[in-house]
C-alpha cells in the first residue's frame, strides 16, 4: 500500500522536471527523500514477509477447554540470530500470555529451557531458528509428565540426580583451615567435560532405556557419578561406595550404547563414553583373578 | 498442579525417520540377534531329521536346497549374521572406549561391508540351483 502511493510522484517526474529548473531541484530533493522512505518501507516489508511458523504444544489442566492437548500455531517475525526461545517468548508476549514455559538465563547456563524441537531434545536458547526446518514444532520433553504447555515435571529427574550423591564428600581436610583442596591438572582435565552438566534433562528424555525403565539412573546422573568417582581427591572407600551405587541393577548396566544422550547433550558431554568408563571401572572392581 | 498429562512413548517407531545412527545400530543388532536365535531352532529341526536315518537327512537337505525361497533365505541369513558379527565388534570397541567419536561411521562401515559380502555371496548360494539338486 504505502509503496504504491509513493511511486506516483516519481512517474510524473520527467515531464515536469524539464519545464522549471527550481521546482525540479525541489522535486529531485523530494525524490531523493521519497526513495529513502521507500527503501525503508521495502526493508520493513521484507522483514514482515520473513516469519517463522511455530507449532507449539498446548495443554492446561486448569481450563476445561484446554485439557485436551493440541498444537497452536504462531507466526513470529524472524530476526537474524533468533533462537527458538526468542521465538516462543515473542509468541507469549505478543499473542498469548498464557503460553507457559521455563526459561531463565537465556544463554545455555541455567538449563531450564530444554524442549523437544522438531523431533529432537534441544536447549531452546541455544538453537538457532535458521538451522531448523519450518514449521518449527516445539513440544515439552518426552517421557516426562506435562504440567502445562511446555513445562514438564522434573521431580523424577532430580531424584535420580540426587541418588548418586552429587557432591564432594572427602573426609580428608587440608592441614591448614584456609588451604584449598587442590586437584591435579590431569585429573581436572579428566572430569572437565562431565562437570559441564546443566541439569537440563535433555539426555534423560532422549534415552530409550530411561523411557522404559523408570528406575534407571539415566545418563545425567551417571555422568554426575563419574565426575566424583573419577575425582582423585576422594578416598578409595568413597570411590568404591560411588561405584556400588552406579553398578546396581538399574545403574550403568542398563545403558545399551544407543548414543542418543551424547547426541542431544547441549553441552557436548561425551555421556556414553563416561558411562562406558564407569562400566569398566565396575568390572575392574569386581573381577579379581588373584 | 492438580493433574498432569502423560504423553506416553513419544519416541515410538513412528519417528523412525528421526532416529540417529546409534539408534539404528541398536535396532538392527536386536533384530538380527532375534533372527539368529530363530534360525538356531529351525537349524536344530533340520539337523534332527538325521535321527530318522541318513537317507531322510539327505532328502530333507536336497528338498530344502531345491527351493529358491530357501536359497534366498540363506543369503538373508548370511547378511544377518555378518551384520551381527560386525556390529558386535563395533560394540566391543565401544565397550573398550575405543573410537566412540566415530561410532556412527563404524556403523555405516559395518552396513556397507555387510552389503558387499552379501552381494558377493549370491553366486555361491545360487550355485547348482535347478541342476544337480533340483
Amino acid at each position: 500500500m504505502s509503496t504504491q502511493k509513493q511511486r506516483e510522484p516519481e512517474s510524473q517526474e520527467p515531464s515536469d522536471g524539464e519545464t522549471t529548473p527550481t521546482p525540479q531541484e525541489r522535486r529531485l530533493e523530494r525524490k531523493e527523500s521519497d526513495r529513502a522512505v521507500r527503501e525503508e518501507a521495502a526493508d520493513e516489508s521484507d522483514l514482515e514477509e520473513e516469519t517463522v511458523l511455530l507449532k507449539v504444544f498446548r495443554y492446561d489442566p486448569e481450563v476445561a477447554d484446554k485439557q485436551e492437548p493440541r498444537f497452536d500455531e504462531f507466526h513470529v517475525p524472524f530476526e537474524k540470530g533468533m533462537t527458538v526461545l526468542d521465538a516462543v517468548i515473542y509468541a507469549r508476549d505478543t499473542y498469548d500470555p498464557s503460553l507457559t514455559f521455563r526459561h531463565s538465563c537465556r544463554q545455555a547456563v541455567c538449563g531450564s529451557d530444554a524442549f523437544f524441537v522438531n523431533g529432537k531434545q534441544r536447549l531452546a536458547c541455544k538453537t538457532q531458528i535458521s538451522e531448523l526446518d519450518q514449521p518449527v514444532r516445539v513440544e515439552p520433553l518426552p517421557h516426562q509428565e506435562v504440567i502445562k504447555d511446555l513445562v514438564v515435571d522434573m521431580d523424577h529427574f532430580y531424584d535420580q540426580m540426587h541418588a548418586v550423591e552429587p557432591y564432594f564428600q572427602s573426609e580428608e581436610l587440608p592441614d591448614d583451615e584456609l588451604e584449598e583442596q587442590r586437584q591435579s591438572r590431569e585429573n581436572r582435565e579428566k572430569i572437565k567435560m562431565s562437570s559441564r552438566c546443566i541439569w537440563c534433562a535433555a539426555c534423560m528424555s532422549s534415552c530409550n532405556i530411561a523411557a522404559g525403565d523408570n528406575q534407571y539412573l539415566g545418563p545425567a546422573a551417571i555422568n554426575k557419578a563419574y565426575k566424583f568417582a573419577m575425582d582423585d581427591r576422594e578416598e578409595a572407600e568413597l570411590t568404591e561406595h560411588r561405584l556400588r551405587i552406579i553398578e546396581q541393577e538399574h545403574g550403568v548396566w542398563r545403558c545399551q550404547t544407543q548414543f542418543s544422550c551424547t547426541e542431544v547433550c547441549p553441552k557436548d558431554i561425551p555421556l556414553t563414553e563416561h558411562i562406558q568408563e564407569l562400566k569398566r571401572e565396575a568390572v575392574k572392581k569386581n573381577l579379581k583373578f588373584w | 498442579m492438580s493433574q498432569s498429562y502423560n504423553r506416553g512413548l513419544i519416541e515410538d517407531f513412528g519417528r523412525w525417520r528421526e532416529f540417529s545412527a546409534g539408534m539404528w545400530a541398536w535396532i538392527f543388532h536386536k533384530f538380527t540377534g532375534w533372527m539368529l536365535i530363530g534360525y538356531l531352532f529351525t537349524h536344530i529341526a533340520v539337523l534332527s531329521s538325521f535321527l530318522a536315518g541318513p537317507e531322510a537327512y539327505t532328502d530333507t537337505i536336497q528338498g530344502l536346497e531345491g527351493l529358491l525361497l530357501i536359497r534366498m533365505l540363506e543369503v538373508g541369513l548370511l547378511a544377518v549374521a555378518v551384520f551381527h558379527i560386525l556390529n558386535g565388534i563395533r560394540l566391543l570397541l565401544v565397550d573398550l572406549g575405543i573410537g566412540l567419536d566415530s561410532q556412527d561411521k563404524s556403523f555405516y562401515a559395518s552396513l556397507i561391508l555387510t552389503g558387499i559380502i552379501t552381494v558377493a555371496s549370491v553366486p555361491t548360494f545360487l550355485d547348482g540351483f535347478g541342476g544337480v539338486l533340483g
